[in-house]
């Protein structure tokens, strides 16, 4: 029995700590656009959502520390890139340069991306709620709310840039498609404990998850003249069992500097 | 020495005094932040619902809500927790909330949106509904951009956050 229970702590922070650490990435990138966004209502409208974002990433991480696994700051800012559990296309850099000097951020990349993962999550979260681990469920019922505007954002530029016909739009914007594939099936790997996250019941399978996001991407893309049926793969392979680019490596380096100034610190 | 007790009715009544960080004409109560209160002798413990996940004014509410019920004499421990469940919705903004939103140059959420996402406000200056929507996301979590083609006004509006299917 005593067995058995902690096994299944152990199964729900691997899904927490996958939760949380996608949100988590995702936010930063989020953030590094601020300034940069293609204009000023999108600045506004894509920083809120970040911070939205580092919300749902810090719930997380407090359901974590609720299961003691220690504190919620230290889990976001006091781990190493090898044992981050985050899909690795979510840590891949907005483009080339820095936010700070010359950054060419790639915007049909930020689109496509934060589509894909927008409704990936979304996807997830509806699932969630049927989740056997009730403080998860609940937390996603509201996460679910707050994301309903996020989703209608990102589509909404997903549509507009590739129903433009401005050739440069499009052609962008199948390159990003074309970049996010490849590794974006990492989005719905539960990793190495996959089969027992499913057995617990704290969330559907890879499979039921990837296939619901293929019926919502499909439609979406056929309006705009493309195929609805898409391949993924985990091309760079699987953050969730610690896989990780360079790129996650320095954005760990940046986004954890103050914190490493002083770690007693309270902020 | 206080001989009166401690009765909740004491803690709503004073948690009145509680305004939302950034809009100073509602309070937390009208909010519909609060989703209950105990009175445990000395020690009061607030149970409040956050509005959005990432807001930061959650920790300012908080302190507020801890000074301000210390100033009750009689009072010796004040304990606030944020819960997960039930979700806050903004339908549980009150009337008295509505018009202390609209006073400070924000609509109130709407009732209601259409089948496809769809919502929509008056002007809270001169109640036109000659308005557009700039922006659905606004200076902070909870509000969006609007602009009053009648009175030529940009305003505010809070977003709804209600269930959805």
């Amino acid at each position: 029995m005593a067995n058995n229970s902690s096994l299944e702590n152990t199964v729900i922070k691997e899904l927490l700590f996958q939760l949380a650490d996608d949100d988590f990435i995702h936010s930063y990138r989020g953030s590094e656009w601020l300034g940069l966004a293609p204009h000023i209502e999108e600045d506004v409208a894509s920083s809120s959502i970040a911070q939205d974002t580092m919300g749902h990433a810090a719930m997380f991480y407090q359901l974590l520390e609720e299961l003691d696994e220690g504190n919620a700051d230290q889990l976001a800012h006091d781990r190493p890139a090898n044992e981050r559990r985050n899909a690795v296309i979510l840590e891949l850099v907005n483009g080339p340069g820095h936010y700070m000097e010359e950054p060419e951020y790639d915007w049909a990349f930020a689109v496509v991306r934060n589509y894909f993962y927008t409704q990936a999550k979304m996807i997830k979260v509806q699932s969630l709620q049927s989740s056997s681990y009730k403080p998860l469920a609940e937390v996603s019922a509201k996460v679910q709310m707050e994301l309903y505007y996020h989703l209608m954002h990102w589509k909404t530029w997903f549509v507009q840039l590739l129903g433009s016909g401005h050739e440069e739009a499009v052609s962008r914007m199948k390159a990003a498609i074309d970049k996010t594939l490849p590794d974006f099936q990492g989005v719905f790997s539960l990793g190495e404990n996959g089969s027992e996250i499913v057995e617990q019941g704290l969330i559907e399978s890879e499979a039921a998850l990837l296939n619901k996001w293929n019926q919502a991407v499909a439609p979406v893309l056929e309006s705009v003249g493309l195929q609805g049926a898409v391949e993924v793969g985990m091309a760079q392979g699987d953050g969730r069992n610690g896989k990780h680019t360079e790129d996650l490596v320095k954005a760990l380096e940046t986004l954890c500097e103050v914190y490493e100034s002083d770690k007693a610190a309270s902020w | 020495m206080s001989t009166a007790l401690l009765t909740t009715e004491d803690i709503y009544q004073i948690l009145e005094n509680v305004k939302d960080p950034e809009i100073d004409t509602v309070s937390i109560l009208d909010l519909g932040m609060v989703e209950n209160v105990t009175v445990s002798g000395p020690e009061v413990s607030v149970k409040i619902l956050p509005t959005f996940l990432g807001c930061p004014a959650l920790s300012i509410i908080q302190k507020n809500v801890e000074t301000t019920i210390k100033q009750l004499s009689g009072v010796e421990a004040v304990s606030v927790e944020f819960l997960r469940f039930p979700s806050w919705t903004s339908d549980r903004i009150s009337e008295k909330g509505k018009a202390g939103l609209k006073a400070f140059g924000i609509s109130p959420p709407p009732r209601q949106m259409k089948e496809d996402g769809s919502w929509h406000v008056d002007c809270p200056y001169c109640e036109s509904t000659y308005v557009t929507m700039e922006n659905i996301f606004g200076p902070t979590a909870c509000r969006s951009i609007l602009y009053c083609k009648s009175c030529k006004n940009p305003f505010e509006a809070m977003k709804p956050m209600i269930k959805f299917i």
